[in-house]
C-alpha cells in the first residue's frame, strides 16, 4: 500500500548513517546500540503492518540519562527520532523514517516504587502494561486502563497513546489515570511533571504530553494511580437477534442508573471467529452479543447482574447467559480480548477506531455494513459499546494491492461517517500516519495551527516522530535544523 | 473602558478580542465573578464576563453526556441532571462561603477553568477527567473547538483538558461538554470522632484501598469541625473523621458493614443515614469548615503520606486549623493574618513533601504581594510562558492572575 505519503528522508543524514551510529555507540555503548541490517528489521514496522521501513539506527537506553543524551545530541545534529514502547500501534504510530533514529524504551522496565497508602506507583514506562498489575496485585491493587495488548504493550505508548481499553467505562483512559511524567524534551532536558499528588500545579500540560504520539518528549517514568481490586467481578453475556435490539440494550442499562465496568459488543462475524478460538460459550445463532460486567461482593453482583438481566428480558433476548465461575469468565474474557488476533488468522484486516455517540450506533453499523459491501469487503465489529467506540475490523488480501487500497478507502469512508454522526477519528488507538490525512475532517485549520503551535513549542524543529499526526500539507515551516550548514558555518 | 462586555455567541467574543487586540488592551474574564477573590488581582481595566453566553445545548442522559455554554450556572445544570437521576460526579466546590462572595453563582464554564472538584474527586476523577470537549476563542480571536461530545477521544491534541485549571489565561471557554454520571441510590456515612491527624489519614488511605468504593474521606481538626451545623456531627468540640459509601441500598448496607470492620481498630463510628449524609457533605462541598473570617487560608495538594507531618511541621511556627480532603491529598490550612500570609513557611513545607500550595484568602494588599499560585522550577515555567504565547500572544487575558509576569 502506498496510499499514505511519507516525505522524502534526508539524504544527508541518511549518508551519514555509520558516522551516526559510531557516535551513538560513543554514546550508550555496544550494547544498546543496533545499527547492522538484520538488527534494524525487527523495528522497521509496527502493528500496523501495512507500512515498512528501516530506520537508520535503534538505540535501546537503559535510563533516563541514556535517553536525554541520545535526544540532546539528535538535536545538536538535526537527526529526527522516532520514540518506540513496544511496537504494537494500530495507526503506524512507531512507524520508522530511514532518516531517522529509533528510541526504544522498552529496556527501561523497573518498577521503582509502590505507595498502597497514596495508592499511586512509579515505574519506568518500558515497562508493559500488565506488569503494573502484576505488580501490585499481591498487595491487593491493579492498574485500570486495560488495552487488549497490555501483554505487550508499555506504559510508554499507552502514555503516548492515551490508550483506553474494555474496563474504561467505569475507570477512565490513560490520561485519568496519570499523576506525573519525568519526561525528556527534545534538547535533552529532563522535566518532572506532577508527582505523587493529585492535580499537576500550574498549566495542565500532562492533558498535552498524553495522547501526543511522541511528538513532544520522551517519558522516561510516570507516577500512575492504582486502585484496590474488587472483590470479584462476573461478566453476563446478551444475545440478541438484531443490534438494534443490543444498541437500546446498552442505552436502558446506562439509563437506569448502572455504569458497568465494562459493556462489550460483537457482531456475527466476530462471535463466530472468537468462538472458535476461545470456545467461550458465546451463543451462535444471534447477531448481536453483550458482554456486560458488574464488579462486587458475590450479593452485590448477583444482584446487579440480575437487575441487568431483567432490563434485557423487556426486549426478548435470544440467550442470556451469567458466567458461572473464574474459569468461565476468563475464557469470556480471553475470546473478546483475542478478537483481533483471532480474526487475523481468517484474513488481513484494517482496525477502525471511530467513537460514536451511542444514540447513533444502529443507524452507523448498518452503514458500516454498506460501505463495505459497496467496495466488496466483510467486516467484523467487536468494540467497547458502553463509550461509544468502534472497531470495525475490514477484511482483505494483504497479497492483493487493489483490494488493499479499496480496504484504506472503505476504512477512510467509515471514520468519516462516525465524526459526521457526532463522534471522532479515534477513540484509543492514535492517529499516527493512518489517520493523518483525515485530520481535516474533525477539524479545522484553526484548531490544526493552534495544536502546531503547541508541537512547535516543544519541538522548535519537528525532530520527534514528524511525520505523524498532522497532514504534511499546511505545516509550519520548520525553525532552520541546527545541522544546517549555513548554520554551522556561523 | 468601564462598560462590561457581554458576548452572547462565539462571533461577538471573538470580534470583542480582535478590538482589544487591536488597541492592546487586556481584558479581566469572569463567569459570575464568585471566585475573583483568588489569585492576583488581575491588572485590566476591562472586564469581559462569559453570563450571557447560557443554556445547555445537549443533554443524552442514557450517554451520561452534557454539553452548555460557558455562562450557565451550575445550579441550572444540576437541576436539570436531578430532573433524570444525574449528577455532576466531581461535585465542584461553592467557594461563597469561605470567600465571602455570593453563592450559588458559579458558572460551568468556571468549574473546568479552574479545575474545580470536591470531596467525591478522590473516587472519581477531577472536573478535568471529565471534561470531554470544548469551544472557546483564543487570545489570538480565533474560534476552536478541542474534544467532542463522546467520551474516548484521542483524535489530536488534548487541548481541552489543558484548558482546565488556567484561570481564564489561555483562552475563553464559550461551550463545555463533560460526563455526568447517575445519582447513587443511598448514601451512607461513617464518622469518627477524636481521632489526632496521622491517625485520621492512616485511616482515610485504609479505607480508600477497600474493595468498597469509598467516595469521600475528611478529617476536620476541632475549630473547623465545630462550624459543622448537620446533625449528630455538628457543633462538637474534637475533631471528626468522615467516610462516604455511596451504591444501591442493599450494596451501602453490605459496605457500611464491612468498612466498620476493617477500621474496628480506629473506634466506633456514628453512622450517618442518607438526609444527613447529604447534610453533611453539602456542607463539605461548600466550604463550611474554613467560612470566611481574617484568617489566611491556603490550599495545599501532597501526597496523603505527607500530609500530617507537613502540617504539623507549620505549627511549629504558627497555629494551624486544617481540614483534609481526598484522604489526606488535599488540605486547607488556616492560619492568622500575617504580612506574608505564611507563604515562607508554606512554601518550605510543601518543597519538603511535594506537591503545591495555592493561596484562596488573603486581604488584597497581601494576594498583590505574594505568590499565589505554586511558583514553578524554571524549566516548567519557560513551557508555561511558551503555552500563553501559543494561546494569548499579545496577554490580553486575565494578565497576572495566575502569575505575575504572565
Amino acid at each position: 500500500m502506498t496510499a499514505i505519503l511519507l516525505p522524502e528522508p534526508e539524504s544527508a543524514v541518511v549518508a551519514r548513517r555509520d558516522a551516526i551510529v559510531k557516535d551513538l555507540v560513543a554514546i550508550l555503548g555496544h550494547a544498546s546500540v543496533i545499527g547492522d541490517e538484520d538488527g534494524r528489521r525487527a523495528y522497521e514496522t509496527d502493528a500496523f503492518t501495512a507500512y515498512r521501513c528501516m530506520p537508520l539506527a535503534v538505540v535501546l537506553p537503559d535510563s533516563t540519562d541514556g535517553v536525554a543524551q541520545v535526544l540532546a545530541y539528535c538535536h545538536r545534529n538535526g537527526i529526527k527520532v522516532i520514540p518506540r514502547g513496544a511496537g504494537t500501534s494500530l495507526c503506524g504510530g512507531a512507524l520508522p523514517a530511514e532518516d531517522a533514529i529509533v528510541i526504544g524504551v522498552s529496556r527501561m522496565n523497573k518498577v521503582l516504587e509502590v505507595d498502597t497508602s497514596a495508592r499511586s506507583a512509579r515505574v519506568e514506562t518500558g515497562i508493559t502494561n500488565l506488569a503494573i498489575s502484576a505488580a501490585v496485585g499481591p498487595a491487593g491493587f491493579f492498574y485500570a486502563p486495560d488495552p487488549s495488548s497490555q501483554l505487550a504493550c508499555t506504559l510508554a505508548g499507552n502514555i503516548a497513546m492515551n490508550s483506553g481499553g474494555a474496563h474504561c467505562l467505569k475507570y477512565g483512559v490513560t490520561t485519568n489515570n496519570v499523576l506525573g511524567v519525568k519526561m525528556v524534551m527534545i534538547d535533552g532536558t529532563v522535566m518532572e511533571i506532577g508527582g505523587a499528588h493529585l492535580d499537576a500545579d500550574g498549566y495542565d500540560i500532562l492533558a498535552l504530553i498524553i495522547g501526543s504520539e511522541g511528538q513532544l518528549g520522551i517519558v522516561t517514568e510516570a507516577t500512575v494511580r492504582i486502585l484496590p481490586l474488587g472483590e470479584g467481578a462476573r461478566p453476563m453475556l446478551i444475545g440478541f437477534e438484531s443490534t438494534a435490539k443490543a444498541s437500546i440494550c446498552v442505552s436502558r442499562i446506562i439509563a437506569s442508573g448502572i455504569v458497568p465496568v465494562a459493556i462489550e459488543f460483537m457482531d456475527r462475524p466476530a462471535i463466530e471467529v472468537c468462538e472458535a478460538f476461545a470456545k467461550a460459550g458465546y451463543p451462535l445463532d444471534v447477531d448481536a452479543l453483550l458482554i456486560v460486567e458488574v464488579e462486587g461482593s458475590e450479593e452485590e453482583i448477583a444482584d446487579r447482574l440480575g437487575y441487568i438481566a431483567g432490563i434485557a428480558q423487556e426486549l426478548g433476548p435470544s440467550s442470556l447467559v451469567i458466567s458461572a465461575d473464574d474459569a468461565q469468565s476468563a475464557k469470556i474474557w480471553k475470546g473478546r480480548k483475542s478478537a483481533f488476533g483471532a480474526i487475523g488468522r481468517k484474513a488481513d484486516y484494517l482496525c477502525m477506531d471511530g467513537t460514536i455517540p451511542l444514540s447513533q450506533l444502529t443507524y452507523v453499523l448498518e452503514e458500516i455494513s454498506n460501505i463495505c459491501k459497496r467496495y466488496g469487503l466483510g467486516v467484523a465489529n467487536v468494540f467497547h459499546a458502553g463509550d461509544g467506540n468502534l472497531h470495525p475490523l475490514i477484511m482483505y488480501d494483504a497479497n492483493d494491492a487493489r483490494q488493499a487500497e479499496r480496504a484504506e478507502q472503505a476504512g477512510a469512508d467509515v471514520l468519516r461517517l462516525c465524526v459526521a454522526a457526532g463522534g471522532c477519528l479515534t477513540g484509543e488507538h492514535g492517529v499516527g500516519i493512518e489517520k493523518r490525512d483525515l485530520m481535516r475532517v474533525q477539524f479545522s485549520d484553526v484548531d490544526l495551527a493552534q495544536q502546531m503551535r503547541i508541537k512547535t513549542l516543544f519541538d522548535p524543529q519537528w525532530l520527534l516522530n514528524p511525520a505523524k499526526v498532522f497532514p504534511l500539507d499546511g505545516r509550519p515551516v520548520p525553525a532552520a535544523r541546527a545541522s544546517d550548514p549555513a548554520i554551522a558555518a556561523e | 473602558m468601564t462598560d462590561i462586555l457581554r458576548p452572547a455567541a462565539d462571533w461577538e467574543l471573538k470580534s470583542m478580542l480582535a478590538q482589544l487586540g487591536a488597541q492592546n488592551m487586556a481584558v479581566e474574564i469572569v463567569g459570575a465573578g464568585s471566585k475573583r477573590g483568588i489569585g492576583h488581582p488581575v491588572q485590566a481595566a476591562g472586564l469581559l464576563t462569559t453570563a450571557s453566553l447560557r443554556g445547555i445545548t445537549l443533554y443524552e442522559p442514557t450517554e451520561l453526556v452534557m454539553s452548555a455554554r460557558a455562562g450557565t450556572p451550575v445550579s441550572q445544570i444540576e437541576v436539570e441532571l436531578a430532573s433524570r437521576g444525574q449528577m455532576l460526579p466531581f461535585e465542584p466546590l461553592d467557594y461563597g462561603v469561605a470567600l465571602a462572595a455570593p453563592q450559588g453563582m458559579q458558572t460551568i464554564g468556571a468549574v473546568f477553568a479552574t479545575n474545580n472538584s470536591g470531596s467525591r474527586r478522590i473516587s472519581v476523577g477531577s472536573a478535568r477527567d471529565h471534561l470531554i470537549g470544548l469551544r472557546g476563542v483564543n487570545g489570538r480571536a480565533e474560534i476552536f473547538k478541542s474534544g467532542g461530545r463522546v467520551m474516548k477521544n484521542v483524535t489530536g491534541y488534548d487541548v481541552a483538558r489543558a484548558l482546565t485549571g488556567s484561570w481564564g489565561t489561555l483562552a475563553v471557554m464559550t461551550e463545555v461538554t463533560f460526563k455526568v454520571a447517575p445519582l447513587p441510590d443511598d448514601i451512607a456515612t461513617l464518622v469518627y470522632t477524636g481521632l489526632p491527624e496521622d491517625l485520621a489519614v492512616e485511616m482515610m488511605s485504609l479505607a480508600m484501598g477497600t474493595p468498597y468504593e469509598v467516595s469521600g474521606t475528611v478529617h476536620l481538626t476541632p475549630k473547623h469541625a465545630a462550624r459543622i451545623a448537620t446533625a449528630p456531627v455538628g457543633g462538637r468540640a474534637t475533631s471528626i473523621t468522615a467516610l462516604r459509601i455511596e451504591n444501591f441500598m442493599k450494596s451501602v448496607r453490605y459496605r457500611k458493614g464491612r468498612l466498620m470492620e476493617a477500621l474496628r481498630a480506629y473506634g466506633q463510628p456514628m453512622e450517618l443515614d442518607l438526609e444527613a449524609s447529604l447534610g453533611f457533605w453539602g456542607e463539605m462541598r461548600r466550604l463550611v469548615p474554613v467560612t470566611f473570617s481574617d484568617d489566611i487560608l491556603w490550599r495545599v495538594s501532597t501526597s496523603p503520606r505527607k500530609a500530617a507531618e507537613l502540617v504539623a511541621t507549620l505549627r511549629r511556627h504558627m497555629p494551624v486549623e486544617a481540614t483534609y480532603d481526598w484522604s489526606g491529598g488535599l488540605v486547607w490550612i488556616e492560619i492568622p493574618d500575617c504580612a506574608d500570609a505564611g507563604a515562607a513557611d508554606i512554601r518550605r513545607a510543601v518543597a519538603i513533601a511535594g506537591g503545591h500550595a495555592t493561596l484562596i484568602r488573603a486581604r488584597e494588599a497581601v494576594r498583590r504581594e505574594v505568590e499565589v499560585f505554586q511558583p514553578q522550577a524554571p524549566a516548567l515555567e519557560k513551557l508555561s510562558r511558551g503555552l500563553k504565547e501559543v494561546f494569548d500572544p499579545q496577554g490580553l487575558l486575565n494578565p497576572g492572575r495566575m502569575y505575575q509576569t504572565m
